[in-house]
């Protein structure tokens, strides 16, 4: 499949990026080619090979449900960008 | 570089021939001379580490403290409490984190000194450090060629011996390339041998931290303290650590060791001086004593499609944290919420990872899922198996770790696919969480450049790979010091 212009603004809003006109002509050439070397793998028989997602498979790791504090409201806060020391502040929601 | 070693520093120490602020002031005056021409810290934590230092002193040597007074890097992906952890991104530009990553505080407790941070491609993405938002990172041994990526901070800086060791993560080879383009020694632990707490993610699946050093010995030294389960990394093995730096005498020679040779990496299209440097290697490998046998890994020319989806795939979810609210750069221009993030992401993270994240988001919509994500997941379970039957017939592997020696700064920079094909003998590693480590192997006889060699073993034979590279180390041509830090 041919990956346009229109399909990278598409992929860009669901990434939550703003690439510029340039960016995005640039972005669609070079999609098309990593993309079209990716389309590769359709060569390979996988019928009946079941996903491997991670090297440790079947790990359920569970542990007892307690409290703890690792950190103060001061030290994350101090990484934010805008805080009242007490919660992260962002522009307009609704 | 032996003498700048860890096992060796470290014994001088113990007996008090030197002092750990010698230690340091020697790796301190390194660093104000290399350091400009090579570029590879993005800070150095020098009043802090002189007061730990004089305090060591003071205390007088703690021997049960295995790297006590040692002086070591880290890779600015990895979280050290108070000291800017910015993944050579301008995004993390101001972010200091207010706690260690279980490795750091695994190697503070055994005594070591984080001296510096080091540069790196933005959030770990690229193969030769060009991608770093913060500067240029230049080969020690040729300052017109690029230290490989994306540890590349962490090997040149090691190359240069501005600290003694340094730590250094892999996803997809960016310890093992690094480590083979500036001639030092670098090892990928099997996944879940490290914790990554605190290693700012970027493939979840794929990540593992590990040691960059001078020789073997030095990186055994290392992995013994950084290795072990963590209850704060659900990935990491729950498995008794050996100990690697003591199991290295056990073994003087390489009689009955089978070495495979994977046929698809020997004739997968090395440059001839990177052929000719491996070759004698493996005339090394048998006159050490280990019997040498061709084996397949026949879904391995899929590995880098494979590789790259699932990577990016990762990366697209890890990087959505990334919004402008809670650390991090913000664009404050933006007035509502979701344009807020936009605006953000796209002024402060660079074009390569915009590129991954736009991909790795193409590869998990609607519609393509299946046809991308999950069918590279079924051939990374393809080439697990490769590995599983190839080591039916050896006890390890062995190939080159890069095609060709390091290249000009600027000359794949352009073209992203060229540089993502260089990954072509070490992301399949990584896809079936194996380990595998770089040797250096000898020169170059067309650019001069250092060659290294790579071995790799099943899950958790850590100890094997390392008993056998240190083995073969006096019988491959020992380096010089990196030409261009000479004049």
């Amino acid at each position: 499949m041919k990956i346009d212009e229109e399909t990278v603004a598409r992929i860009a809003v669901l990434a939550r990026l703003e690439p510029t006109p340039e960016q995005i002509g640039r972005f669609a050439r070079q999609f098309q080619d990593i993309i079209g070397y990716m389309n590769g793998l359709n060569t390979v028989d996988t019928a009946q090979v079941e996903p491997m997602y991670s090297p440790s498979e079947n790990m359920s790791v569970m542990r007892e449900d307690v409290c703890r504090k690792d950190h103060n409201r001061k030290d994350i806060l101090a990484n934010a960008p805008r805080h009242d020391e007490q919660y992260f502040i962002v522009p307009r929601i609704i | 570089m032996k003498e700048n070693s860890i096992c060796a520093t470290r014994d001088l120490i113990q007996k008090k021939r030197i002092k750990v602020s010698e230690v340091l002031n020697n790796c301190l005056e390194i660093i104000s001379r290399t350091e400009p021409k090579i570029g590879a810290l993005l800070s150095v934590q020098e009043e802090q580490s002189r007061t730990l230092a004089m305090e060591m002193d003071r205390k007088g040597p703690d021997s049960e403290k295995p790297l006590w007074g040692i002086p070591l890097t880290i890779k600015d992906v990895i979280c050290t409490k108070d000291a800017p952890t910015t993944c050579g991104s301008r995004i993390l530009g101001n972010f200091t984190p207010c706690y260690d990553a279980t490795l750091v505080s695994r190697l503070r407790r055994a005594g070591a000194i984080i001296l510096g941070k080091t540069n790196m491609d933005e959030f770990a993405m690229g193969s030769s450090t060009e991608n770093s938002a913060m500067q240029q990172t230049r080969n020690p041994w040729d300052l017109t060629r690029v230290p490989g990526g994306s540890s590349g901070g962490s090997a040149a800086s090691t190359a240069a011996g501005q600290a003694l060791g340094s730590i250094g993560t892999d996803t997809g080879g960016s310890i093992r390339q690094p480590a083979s383009f500036c001639g030092v020694t670098g090892l990928k632990p099997t996944y879940g041998r490290v914790s990554r707490f605190g290693l700012v993610a970027f493939g979840s699946s794929l990540d593992q931290a590990g040691p960059i050093a001078c020789n073997a010995a030095d990186c055994a030294a290392l992995l013994n303290v950084i290795s072990g389960h963590d209850p704060l990394d659900s990935t990491s093995a729950d498995l008794p650590v050996p100990d690697y730096a003591g199991s290295l005498a056990l073994r003087n020679d390489l009689k009955g060791l089978k070495v495979g040779l994977p046929e698809q990496y020997w004739e997968g299209g090395m440059s001839p001086e990177v052929d000719s440097v491996c070759r004698a290697a493996l005339e090394q490998i048998r006159s050490a004593g280990a019997e040498t046998v061709q084996v397949q890994l026949p879904h391995s020319p899929h590995a880098v499609a494979a590789y790259y989806i699932i990577a990016m795939a990762e990366a697209s979810s890890n990087l959505a944290r990334y919004d402008g609210v809670r650390y991090g750069v913000r664009d404050d221009t933006a007035r509502e919420l979701p344009d807020m993030y936009c605006k953000t992401r796209s002024l402060a993270l660079g074009e390569e990872v915009q590129r991954r994240i736009m991909i790795g988001t193409y590869v998990l919509s609607a519609g393509y899922y299946d046809a991308y994500y999950k069918k590279a997941a079924q051939v990374r379970r393809l080439i697990y198996h490769d590995f599983v039957q190839a080591f039916d017939a050896c006890h390890l592997l062995c190939s080159p770790v890069v095609p060709f020696t390091a290249f000009h700064l600027g000359e794949k920079i352009e073209d992203p696919l060229q540089m993502y094909l260089m990954d072509i003998f070490t992301a399949s590693l990584n896809l079936a969480g194996l380990p595998g480590m770089t040797i250096p192997a000898g020169l170059g006889r067309e650019t001069g450049m250092p060659v290294g060699i790579q071995l790799m073993g099943p899950a958790f034979s850590e100890k094997l790979i390392l008993q056998t590279a240190h083995v073969l180390e006096p019988y491959l041509p020992s380096l010089p010091r990196p030409a261009a830090l000479n004049e």
